[in-house]
């Protein structure tokens, strides 16, 4: 492994001798009221260093209190992603200096992580032979620094700290160096998210710093029946699912590129930190680390070990309810949905299913609940960027409006105008088909119309005589302008029938 | 009116009776602060509210409203320990202007029992020290004769009770700070358990042998205070729940059939001849109480002060990384860049002792030297509380002289830090192993010098220690010893 590669090797290697590794790293910050270790608001946005005491301060005497809470959080995240639970647990001090760390030490665990070695599933819905499992190497619970801003017009103005995230609780998330794309690592990315808020561990909001990830990435390459791997480049700043994507790939073109050049390998050059560069779109070198930092880790003598029963790891199990690849196999295996619709379905989040759910129980047709909440609600909640909470229809009004498309009184057509109108005048579904003018048609009205278009429309008949049942398509827009309240179907029966096709 | 042989069992009785009024009592202390301290230096400051809040005790008590268990007490309280409002140093120029917004538990709780705080005391510099040699405020001295040391690092938390300016105190022991400034001014102090006394608001030195607790003239007055300032407070994780049981009344029972185990580690090389007398003579007093004498071994014992020199720095090296001139403290203005500044604010803050402690604990806890030094260190704890565990499987009580030597000279050691370090040679096992233990006085040595007694026992048997050293001093004058002054 890693042995020398002449230039000439190394320019004929094609794309299917280069297998990439990615692992990540993955900071999410717990959802408590409270920091980690004092009672301080966790809120985002408030005034610099209002929510700070003491404790988060580092103020001498002060001393940590551990959040229950966070503690429970972890143990549920860990469980849902299949993590062996800690029996014994502790706090580590990993010493480094910065000003936006107050101690001089961040509270993390070091030897015994709350979360030992778990996995988590991609699932192709498609074809599961293609199921990728990612295994995760550990997740810990630690404290977050606080903020410095410094300034940055180069005028030598004095930086400044915000302690208002210090302490907040982070689990850090590390999976072994199982994916194989950037497209995987998003894949990846996207089915912790999800089942992080299903969990609601974490609202997971990347532009408040609640969900922060870090891509180690090399490249494994085969050179005449040798593995080479690359340098291992760790990868800061990808401030969202998009961006670590493209990072990824980009360094992945980037260590190829380079390593055609040079031949270095993972044994020949140091771990580098580089950033990604929104703006470029390019990663830069941030630094290399020659000799790792030092931490001087050591048990936290403030706080005692942790030692969870069997019954509070049970109870905690209890309450996690139904992850989203458990939702996925349920809409598609009992509700009929197609995997690609369960998918979209799924990631909408745990309020959208529900509202399927009621719609779909209420109105007893899950496939036309399923597309209506596919179609209708999720383009509005898209076109908006609304959330289903704020989804101007409930779910009780979206039943009782669907109800009277599977009972025959409206059409597919004419429902969808009263939906816009129930949103746009804010109305119950009578109100609107009032509105409309939308009323029951009876059979005889609907007959009189039929001969109408009949009388009228003498070269429609003759094709459908003629056996070209399709022509009474033309038909029924006529018909639509004549009585809208005329149900298309019944129109077109109804004339098939009196024709005699 | 000179109050400054009471005790503090008889300043809160004459108070509640209307002997003596609070204020009389603080303005004695007062007095004596002013007379006496500008040689000794015992204190870094007074507390400018101990009057009035005197004052109000005075009115509290004749309007016949209820009074706390140590009303009209006055007490000094070691500046490593802090009070809202009032500068607390920990006898650094590093936080020589850092006033706490908060007061420590311990604090809170003795002036909710209306005891009166009356000044900080001076100490060895984060309480890194044997001597209070090592303080910015400069040396405190030993009221028995000032050429010598008072012990530290709450040295002058001892010095302040045995002068006379305070009839109480209260300091902190890491690995001795109590017993052995207590053992060198002939005063009673007492490291209660590991998580008996709350250390919120205890700035820390090494946070897993840290504890505060009492100094005063008797055992009787430790009682009183450590029934105050024990129990669980929620601020601190390590904070035991334990119940506290009466301290004061188990102090008269009788010690017929106490087990007392003498530690042969604790008489071999090393022990002075004088204090090898006087604590022989001690154990015969218990004796002639009917307490039963057998000799223990505690093999790790010689260990002891090796596995502390460790763990102390190592977590010492963690707890001060917090002094880096961005708050609280000190900070070197003019640098060029922020390494400059951590540098500088450090280089000048903190005194040479702190400096050597942090760079031990630095380079123990380093990557490569971790296993062989902290692990290393931990294991050797364990096996020193398995020591103690098997000791009082047989008997109630470890007896033992709390120092090697009585009080040397100021300068003495500073040539040779491994010989003071060895001044906490017979004190370091009781925090390691987080179990309590007093110092009392039990004689005069030739040149004049306190000689002391040390007790340890189980973890939360605090009353069997007080109990002892209680029908001790029945039986003895020792601790009523003053100094000429």
């Amino acid at each position: 492994m890693n042995a020398a590669t002449t230039q000439e090797q190394r320019q004929s290697i094609s794309e299917d001798d280069v297998t990439i590794i990615i692992g990540l790293e993955v900071h999410v910050q717990l959802d408590t009221k409270s920091k980690l270790f004092c009672g301080c608001s966790t809120e985002f946005g408030a005034p610099p260093n209002t929510q700070t005491c003491v404790v988060c301060t580092g103020a001498p005497g002060s001393l940590p209190v551990i959040n229950q809470q966070a503690l429970r959080l972890s143990i549920k995240t860990g469980l849902a992603l299949n993590c062996e639970i800690a029996r014994f647990t502790k706090w580590d001090r990993k010493n480094y200096f910065y000003p936006d760390l107050p101690k001089g030490y961040q509270i993390s665990q070091f030897d015994k992580p709350i979360c030992g070695l778990g996995y988590l599933d991609l699932f192709d819905q498609r074809d599961k032979s293609k199921t990728r499992r990612v295994v995760l190497e550990r997740a810990h619970l630690e404290e977050d620094a606080g903020k410095s801003i410094h300034d940055e017009s180069k005028q030598g103005g004095n930086s400044r700290i915000d302690l208002n995230r210090t302490g907040t609780p982070l689990l850090e998330i590390v999976t072994q160096p199982d994916m194989r794309s950037a497209a995987e690592a998003r894949a990846f990315l996207n089915e912790l998210k999800l089942i992080l808020t299903y969990l609601e561990v974490s609202d997971c909001n990347m532009q408040q710093g609640n969900l922060r990830c870090d891509g180690n990435i090399n490249l494994h390459i085969r050179v005449d029946g040798q593995q080479i791997a690359t340098p291992i480049v760790e990868i800061k700043n990808m401030n969202s699912f998009r961006a670590a994507e493209r990072a990824l790939d980009y360094e992945a073109v980037r260590q190829l590129e380079l390593w055609k050049q040079n031949g270095l390998t993972i044994s020949d050059a140091p771990k580098q930190t580089r950033g990604w560069d929104a703006a470029t779109q390019t990663t830069t070198l941030q630094r290399e680390k020659e000799a790792s930092a030092d931490y001087r880790y050591f048990p936290d003598p403030d706080l005692i070990a942790v030692t969870l029963s069997e019954e509070e790891i049970d109870s905690i199990r209890s309450e996690i309810d139904r992850l989203p690849a458990q939702w996925r196999e349920e809409l598609i295996g009992q509700h009929g949905l197609k995997p690609y619709d369960a998918d979209v379905m799924v990631g909408q989040g745990r309020g959208v299913i529900d509202y399927f759910l009621n719609v779909a129980e209420g109105c007893g047709n899950s496939k036309m609940a399923a597309n209506w909440i596919g179609q209708e609600v999720l383009r509005f909640l898209n076109e908006s960027e609304a959330t289903i909470e704020s989804y101007p229809i409930t779910s009780t009004q979206m039943t009782e409006l669907l109800t009277r498309v599977v009972g025959g009184e409206l059409d597919q057509t004419r429902a969808k105008e009263v939906l816009e109108q129930m949103i746009e005048f804010q109305l119950e579904v009578q109100s609107a088909m009032d509105k409309l003018g939308i009323k029951p048609v009876d059979n005889q009205e609907i007959e009189a119309l039929c001969q109408q278009l009949i009388n009228e429309n003498p070269q429609v008949i003759e094709q459908i005589k003629g056996g070209n049942a399709k022509a009474v398509g033309a038909l029924i827009g006529k018909a639509r302008k004549l009585n809208p309240n005329a149900s298309p179907g019944l129109v077109k029966n109804t004339i098939l029938k009196m024709v005699g096709g | 009116m000179d109050f400054s042989n009471l005790t503090a069992t008889q300043c809160v009785n004459q108070f509640a009776s209307g002997e003596v009024t609070a204020t009389a009592l603080v303005q004695s202390c007062l007095h004596q602060i002013q007379q006496n301290d500008p040689s000794l230096n015992s204190f870094i400051r007074t507390s400018d509210s101990a009057l009035p809040i005197a004052q109000a005790l005075d009115i509290k008590r004749a309007a016949g409203k209820p009074l706390g268990p140590l009303a009209g007490l006055p007490i000094a309280i070691k500046d490593g320990i802090c009070t809202a409002g009032l500068k607390t140093t920990a006898g650094s120029r590093m936080l020589e202007e850092f006033v706490p917004v908060d007061d420590a538990t311990t604090v809170k709780r003795l002036v909710e029992a209306d005891a009166i705080v009356i000044g900080k005391t001076n100490m060895d510099e984060f309480a890194m020290g044997s001597s209070t040699e090592h303080s910015h405020f400069g040396i405190s001295k030993n009221p028995w004769n000032h050429q010598y040391v008072p012990g530290g690092s709450s040295g002058g938390s001892a010095s302040c009770v045995a002068a006379g300016l305070t009839p109480a105190s209260i300091g902190s022991d890491t690995g001795g700070s109590i017993r052995q400034p207590a053992s060198f001014c002939g005063v009673t102090g007492l490291k209660p358990t590991y998580g008996r006394v709350s250390r919120f608001g205890l700035i820390a030195f090494a946070s897993s042998l840290d504890q505060i607790g009492p100094m005063a003239r008797s055992a009787e007055d430790c009682a009183l205070i450590t029934s105050v300032i024990s129990g669980h407070d929620p601020k601190d994780s390590t904070s035991a729940k334990n119940d506290i049981p009466d301290f004061l009344a188990t102090l008269n029972q009788p010690l017929k059939g106490l087990r007392i185990g003498i530690c042969k580690q604790h008489f071999e090389e090393g022990l002075d001849s004088e204090i090898n007398d006087s604590v022989k003579a001690a154990i015969q007093v218990l004796k002639n109480l009917g307490a039963v004498i057998t000799e223990i071994s505690m093999p790790h014992t010689p260990y002891a002060v090796a596995a502390y020199y460790v763990i102390a720095p190592c977590e010492a090296s963690s707890n001060l990384a917090r002094f880096d001139g961005v708050r609280y403290t000190h900070r070197t203005e003019g640098v060029k860049d922020l390494a400059e500044m951590y540098c500088q604010t450090r280089a000048e803050g903190f005194g040479n002792e702190v400096k050597k402690r942090i760079m031990l604990g630095t380079y123990a806890l380093s990557s490569g030297y971790y296993d062989a030094y902290y692990l290393k260190a931990s294991k050797v704890r364990r096996m020193i509380k398995q020591d103690y565990d098997t000791a009082f499987e047989s008997v109630d009580l470890i007896l033992g002289p709390t120092t090697p030597t009585p009080a040397f000279q100021i300068g003495e050691h500073s040539q040779n830090p491994l010989a003071m370090y060895l001044a906490d040679i017979y004190t370091v096992s009781a925090n390691l192993s987080g179990v309590p233990a007093i110092s009392i006085p039990c004689g005069i040595s030739n040149r004049g010098l306190p000689i002391g007694l040390q007790l340890q026992a189980r973890s939360f048997d605090e009353a069997t220690l007080l109990q002892t050293a209680h029908q001790f001093q029945m039986e003895t004058d020792w601790h009523t010893r003053r100094p000429n002054q």
